[in-house]
């Protein structure tokens, strides 16, 4: 069996609901983190499979521009997880609650 | 045939790592994990002809994001996380959305099966570094102005986030900010920069 378009698709959809749920499942920041990378490779993918379909560059150019965000998102979040870490001496999302009461 | 076997092979890489990334509850396994995805799904980049978009994927994710991430689980010195205890509910809402993403999956699988079936004719030069360059500094050149402006606002605010004042220093910087609205008269600005 070639590996055909839907198949890419299958592949990248599975990788999207496993960062997904593990977004949901994580505790840490850190964790949730790595998941949402997760998921924007999984869209990388779709970009890069419909690109090879249509014989089109744009996709992969898009491509780029997601890891830019990816990296720009990298850099910030990790800011915001070493201040949070600095405050409350733990990376547990359960512990940032300060706007709750 | 050969572009088969390496796609099951390195599809089940990704699938299973994604899934050990999910399952440790020690980061530095879950980050160990996740470059393990990214060069699997590097490897089939190769195979869908995109060599630049490979390449840059070590380069970019692999390389620089998760040392990033790396490092920063070594400098806080994260224990593994607490087993769940009050959060229950929360296994369920997650399987539950999994199943409907799931679905959702399996439903394009199905959908694309059914649209007409196109011949791949190999482009030899989409995919190339050369054609890439060609089409992001011609047709793409806004989008990569914009994103270009994005990073360099990801680097002052990551700089700002990181940086830390003892208190004397920041009642000083915020006598010498009040002092400099003081002396040009914008008693209306009360922002205060830090």
């Amino acid at each position: 069996m070639e590996p055909s378009l839907s198949t890419y698709l299958a592949l990248s959809g599975i990788l999207f609901t496993i960062g997904a749920v593990g977004v949901i499942f994580k505790r840490n920041a850190i964790g949730m983190f790595m998941c949402i990378e997760l998921m924007l490779n999984a869209v990388n993918l779709t970009f890069v499979a419909f690109s090879r379909y249509y014989e089109d560059v744009t996709g992969q150019l898009f491509v780029f521009m997601v890891m830019s965000v990816a990296a720009a998102e990298a850099a910030v979040g990790l800011g915001i997880i070493i201040a949070f870490f600095r405050n409350r001496q733990s990376v547990d999302v359960d512990d940032a609650s300060i706007l709750r009461n | 045939m050969a572009t088969t076997v390496l796609f099951f092979l390195f599809a089940g890489l990704a699938i299973g790592c994604a899934l050990s990334m999910v399952y440790h509850r020690n980061p530095l396994y879950s980050a160990v994990s996740l470059v393990g995805v990214f060069i699997a799904l590097s490897c089939i980049y190769v195979t869908l002809a995109a060599p630049f978009i490979a390449a840059v994927q070590i380069l970019i994710y692999a390389g620089a994001i998760m040392v990033l991430v790396v490092f920063v689980i070594m400098l806080l010195n994260l224990d593994e996380e607490k087993p769940l205890n009050r959060l229950r509910y929360l296994y369920s809402i997650g399987g539950f959305l999994g199943i409907i993403l799931m679905a959702q999956t399996f439903f394009i699988f199905i959908a694309v099966n059914k649209a007409p079936k196109k011949p791949i004719v190999a482009d030899e030069s989409v995919g190339k570094t050369m054609s890439i360059g060609a089409n992001m500094y011609t047709e793409y050149l806004l989008p990569v102005e914009i994103v270009g402006i994005l990073l360099l606002m990801a680097i002052i605010g990551g700089v700002i986030l990181a940086r830390r004042f003892s208190q004397p220093e920041l009642r000083l910087v915020v006598n010498n900010e009040l002092d400099k609205r003081n002396e040009s008269e914008e008693k209306d600005d009360y922002r205060i920069a830090l």
